[in-house]
């Protein structure tokens, strides 16, 4: 199971860096979304890996080991909601550069052929 | 039973603006007087709310003293703490400071070319605040997201091609940076468990082996984050096209953005990184060094190729940056008091600066067209480039002077506030103290400031030489609410020149306090909650 989240997260990071990388606004944005996506992956696993085990529990006298961690799954859902605002603000920015200068070159300008 | 109302004041630098922004959101946009009245009460009242945190905390003789804020009653590792300390006290009131001029600035003309100045500037001041007050690591990811936020929209004001195309660049380098620092974040909580400073910083000290790796990894990614904010070469290449594109006033909100990324650096490298934190000590002091280094070399060298004004207003930012880093990076702890005063000092001079490039720029080219695509689609009628207030005599006089003061503080020539932040860096460096001699690190030091300072003289001289005394024309109208601001903010550079002693007093309190983490961990661990309605205490 770790392998696979492991390579998951390897795999949605790395080609959102080759997207950010990419000329195009549309790609950058995409780009962005996918690492923002392996992001929030990384921070939820931080709190280690656990099959059947539930969060949260007001019993007392309980054993810790038998729960998860909640504080990551906090945290991600945080952060999934910045992500996704601040995404949403390069999207209209994006959309506002494409009319004003007529292309989606995230220079604003074609690069001279 | 609940608490004093003066321990509630550290709540308000966060709070004010948060509602401030939110009820000018709800005014109509052509109410301009009235948005920026409440604008300026609130800014006035976050001034008045940092001289009293700073005299509360300060007025407790004992080191150390600090106002630690629970939130929600939770005790310290589990909740949300809010410190303001005395650095955070400066930063605070720095940031009031600034604020109070800049919007000052904006009154008449910038604030009104475009929807919404005034909310996204509180929310830009909520963020900044917070970032200075909070305790938490998450914590502080949210309140930088809430200045990104509002910054992102500060950048476009007045949206124009230029401004277009430097947003694309600043908006995107910042999402990447936002993201390090969550995985940053995560990594420090997978070696600790814990996000809380002053909790984290106790732990680091016992940990060894892999998590040690994993605490090393997790702080260096974060620093990237930090490090992209402040600037550091080789990740602020976004900066000078930034400044140069924004509007003054956010220009000027956009320097002490720099400095958040140091002062994060300040406090979280001191406090885990410190020398008696076990194997952990002194991670990573030798990279900021040499970055610093880098970035100064990066800096002056920009300074004299830039043509554009504003990119020189923006390298000398990267300068101040730079120095800042070095201070920091060369690991001992008599200059951390000069490089405050350094921060001070430079902040508000660049910050100056800004302002008059503008003034100048407005002297050499009368009919400039500043029309921006909001003020046709929103149809703002009023044209802000006409002078509306009254004009002061002089005018050339006035930006002349204005001018040799603030270059005189970047480049760090006597008498002004500049040389003696930088006189008193070297004069901490040359004498270590104890036996230690000096290392190659404080010659190279010594000798890249004094040459940045030479290569910022040059510039600075080339651009009044050609403005001052090669153009044709002497007059230049400007507003008594423009001059207002530069003034202010020269006036206090010299204020810290001829009250350098008791500011130094202050500074090295507050240097104190930084170097001695055990004190600060044990203060903030140990804040108790208060006792519960119904009269039981929590553990």
């Amino acid at each position: 199971m770790e392998l696979t989240i492991a390579l998951g997260i390897g795999v949605l990071f790395g080609s959102g860096v080759w997207l950010v990388l990419r000329p195009r606004s549309f790609q950058v944005l995409t780009g962005l979304l996918l690492m923002s996506y392996a992001v929030n992956l990384f921070i939820f696993v931080m709190g280690g890996l656990w099959v059947d085990k539930p969060p949260l529990t007001l019993a007392e006298d309980v054993d810790p080991a038998a729960y998860t961690d909640p504080l990551p799954q906090a945290l991600v859902l945080t952060a999934i909601v910045i992500g996704f605002a601040t995404t949403a603000l390069y999207l209209v920015l994006m959309i506002g550069s494409r009319g004003v200068t007529g292309t989606d070159h995230v220079d604003g300008q074609e690069p001279d052929q | 039973m609940s608490l004093a109302w003066t321990q509630h004041l550290v709540l308000v630098p966060v709070l004010l603006p948060l509602l401030c922004g939110s009820l000018l959101i709800l005014l109509n946009e052509s109410r301009h007087q009235l948005k920026f009245y409440i604008n300026s009460a609130s800014v006035l009242a976050l001034l008045a709310t940092a001289l009293g945190l700073m005299w509360q905390i300060d007025a407790n003789p004992e080191p150390g003293s600090m106002s630690v804020y629970l939130a929600a009653n939770w005790s310290a590792p589990f909740g949300i703490a809010l410190v303001a300390d005395r650095l955070a006290a400066l930063m605070l009131l720095l940031t009031a400071v600034m604020a109070a001029c800049a919007l000052l600035y904006s009154m008449l003309g910038w604030s009104r070319i475009g929807v919404h100045f005034h909310s996204l500037f509180q929310y830009l001041l909520m963020g900044l605040n917070g970032a200075f007050l909070t305790h938490d690591l998450f914590n502080l990811f949210v309140f930088f997201e809430v200045m990104l936020a509002a910054s992102y929209g500060l950048v476009l004001h007045g949206y124009n091609l230029n401004r277009i195309r430097a947003g694309m660049q600043f908006i995107a380098i910042n999402l990447v940076a936002s993201l390090l620092f969550l995985i940053g974040v995560a990594l420090l909580y997978a070696a600790t468990g814990t996000l809380n400073m002053a909790d984290l910083a106790g732990r680091a000290m016992d940990l060894a082996g892999p998590e040690l790796n994993l605490l090393q990894l997790g702080a260096a990614v974060l620093a990237m984050a930090f490090l992209i904010k402040s600037a550091m070469w080789p990740l602020g290449f976004w900066l000078p096209t930034t400044y140069s594109a924004a509007s003054p006033p956010v220009a000027v909100m956009f320097v002490l953005m720099t400095k958040v990324g140091v002062y994060a650096i300040l406090r979280l490298w001191l406090l885990v990184f410190s020398s008696d934190a076990g194997e952990a000590a002194g991670f990573g002091f030798t990279a900021l060094m040499w970055g610093g280094i880098a970035t100064i070399v990066f800096g002056a060298a920009g300074m004299l190729a830039s043509e554009v004004q504003g990119k020189l207003a923006g390298y000398g930012a990267i300068i101040s940056s730079g120095t800042l880093l070095t201070a920091i990076g060369y690991g001992q702890s008599a200059l951390i008091a000069p490089a405050l005063f350094y921060l001070l000092s430079s902040t508000l001079a660049v910050a100056a600066f800004m302002l008059l490039i503008e003034l100048i720029d407005r002297s050499r080219n009368p009919v400039q067209a500043l029309l921006s695509v909001t003020m046709e689609a929103f149809g703002i009628e009023e044209s802000p480039e006409q002078p509306v207030g009254k004009s002061i005599p002089a005018g050339f006089a006035f930006l002349g002077v204005a001018f040799a003061l603030s270059g005189l503080i970047i480049a760090g020539l006597p008498p002004l506030s500049g040389f003696i932040a930088k006189f008193s860096l070297f004069h901490a460096v040359l004498n270590p103290g104890g036996n230690t001699e000096l290392s190659l690190a404080g010659v190279v030091l010594i000798a890249v400031i004094v040459a940045s300072g030479l290569a910022a003289t040059l510039a600075l001289m080339q651009f009044g030489a050609r403005t001052f005394w090669a153009s044709g024309s002497t007059t230049v109208r400007l507003r008594i609410s423009e001059v207002i601001p530069i003034a202010a903010l020269l006036s206090l550079c010299i204020l810290m020149t001829t009250h350098a002693s008791p500011l130094f007093a202050y500074i090295e309190r507050v240097s104190d306090d930084l170097h001695q983490p055990g004190r600060y961990i044990e203060r903030v661990l140990g804040q108790p909650v208060v006792p519960g309605v119904l009269g039981e205490e929590y553990p």
